[in-house]
């Protein structure tokens, strides 16, 4: 059934056609999983391979069919058994929206940095560190909401306040 | 030299502190402090249902409280596939326009005490308070006005609200002429923001700013307008840009934002539903199914995000508030290096931050 709703959906072939150019060029192994979130507006989801994640980033900012100009927003997501990164695009000029998401372990976890690509990554990376303990590689990284000696990362499911009456 | 602007300097807008490197009176380097506010509103929202998020909403963006309601509410509604009656929309957007007007007009008041003018803070004041007093017959607060509900509205507008509304939309219209009399063509006020703090769009849309800030550079975009939400498509308005991206263009946006939401208000007043409901079906306990969405809105500030991610619980299970201010005040060392100290309160004033945003 769900199959059906799928195929309905009128962001399908915008999305059959973002694999197929990441696949292409970034290799098969770079796609972990793509989806339709149908309640999002129909918002076209990938699941990307981090190791592959630079590299496709670069392409849905600088390709012609994709163009991903405006990073909206990043969040970083605990699910207790690993960790999550979720950005969302948007492209100015093709009107468009995109949902990525990028896994990593949950402890010591790293997923490559963009701060390069879009310079709105930089406070996003810092927070999702700061409250998340999700590391980001290639760029030197701090705390940016809590003191620098701050123990622990209080968005974590596992997290315990250092006194629990305050 | 180094120097601490902030965090308890009124022309740093709150608790925000800023190390400034200094050689003789150019800036050479800039690194903003925030996070003195933390209050770990995603963390709280984690062990709250969702009507009890709302009051912890308000306090986000404490000059736009309205907005940010309504921000989590479609977040709620969206992932539920909640229907809203149209009177409540109405009452939404009349409410949201108007508290658009009191936060610019804080922002008006603020930066020209920062630049060194006292009156205009004195004239925005008198005439927020007109609006702070409707709103407070509406929803009974004058700040944090919690005001919307997942599915509506909590309280109806009182007998003669609307006229009220109605009759302050010329007030307005002519209070902002005055204070374009009173501040735009001075020439002190046009030496202190002319080709200060430029950027071009590709810069704004690099670093993601959003509202006013992005527009100031010459983009035309506005969520009301390109992807409406609400009953924002039944209204005609225009899209105010800038030319340069200068602290001036900054400030010109937002004044002829106020007048466009005057119309909007004066529409939305005109159109209002003459009965009707103000709150839809929905389950006592709320309970968004599985999933996750990413809605947006355009705030006072810009783009007011949320990241709901849900387990099918009446708590979510994850919300992150993705804030324009926040967002926007990354650009800001980028935009005052090379520039003198007494340029810090015009760039820094453009950018219009509440720092309840800044670090949620």
């Amino acid at each position: 059934m769900s199959e059906e709703v799928k195929a309905s959906s009128p962001k399908q072939p915008l999305l059959d056609q973002y694999v197929k150019i990441i696949k292409e060029q970034v290799g098969e192994e770079a796609i972990k999983d793509a989806f339709i979130n149908e309640p999002n507006d129909h918002m076209p989801v990938l699941v990307i391979n981090k190791d592959k994640w630079y590299d496709v980033a670069k392409l849905l900012k600088d390709h012609p069919e994709m163009r991903f100009d405006y990073l909206m927003n990043l969040a970083g997501v605990d699910y207790e058994k690993y960790m999550e990164v979720a950005y969302h695009f948007y492209s100015y000029s093709r009107n468009e929206f995109l949902g990525v998401k990028v896994q990593t372990e949950r402890d010591g976890g790293t997923v490559p940095t963009v701060m390069d690509i879009w310079a709105t990554a930089d406070w996003h990376e810092r927070e999702a560190y700061d409250l998340l303990g999700i590391g980001f590689t290639g760029r030197q990284i701090s705390r940016i909401l809590l003191p620098d000696d701050w123990v622990g990362h209080p968005l974590r499911k596992d997290y315990k306040p250092f006194d629990e009456e305050v | 030299m180094l120097l601490n602007v902030g965090p308890q300097h009124p022309s740093t807008h709150g608790v925000f502190r800023l190390v400034v490197k200094v050689d003789g009176e150019k800036i050479t380097d800039a690194i903003p402090v925030i996070g003195y506010l933390h209050r770990g509103t995603e963390k709280l929202a984690e062990n709250l249902t969702y009507t009890q998020i709302i009051p912890y909403t308000d306090r986000l963006d404490y000059l736009s409280s309205m907005t940010n309601n309504y921000a989590l509410v479609q977040a709620v509604e969206t992932l539920m596939g909640i229907e809203v009656p149209e009177r409540a929309e109405y009452l939404r957007v009349i409410v949201m326009e108007l508290n658009r007007i009191a936060s610019h007009l804080v922002w008006w008041g603020t930066n020209l005490l920062d630049l060194g003018a006292i009156s205009p803070f004195l004239f925005a004041f008198r005439d927020r308070e007109i609006i702070v007093n409707m709103l407070n017959e509406i929803s009974g607060a004058r700040l944090t006005f919690n005001y919307m509900r997942v599915g509506g509205v909590k309280w109806d507008a009182p007998e003669g609200w609307i006229e009220k509304v109605r009759k302050f939309v010329p007030y307005m219209r002519e209070k902002i002429k005055e204070y374009h009399t009173l501040v735009t063509g001075n020439e002190i006020f046009l030496a202190r923001v002319k080709d200060i703090g430029v950027y071009d769009a590709e810069t704004a849309i690099n670093y993601g700013l959003s509202g006013p800030v992005l527009r100031g550079s010459n983009v035309k975009y506005d969520i009301r307008k390109n992807q409406p939400y609400s009953v924002y498509d039944r209204f005609e308005f225009d899209v105010p840009v800038g030319e340069k991206g200068d602290v001036y263009d900054r400030y010109m946006v937002r004044m002829e934002e106020m007048v466009q939401s005057l119309r909007i208000i004066e529409q939305a007043v005109e159109q209002f539903p003459e009965s009707g409901e103000i709150q839809g079906k929905v389950p006592r306990v709320l309970r968004a199914p599985e999933g996750e969405v990413y809605t947006r809105m355009e705030s006072s500030k810009g783009e007011l995000g949320v990241y709901l991610v849900s387990k099918g619980k009446d708590k979510p299970y994850r919300l992150k508030l993705r804030r324009p201010s926040f967002v926007n005040l990354q650009l800001l060392p980028k935009l005052l290096i090379g520039r003198t100290m007494a340029d810090v309160p015009a760039i820094l004033g453009a950018i219009d931050i509440v720092l309840g945003e800044v670090d949620a």
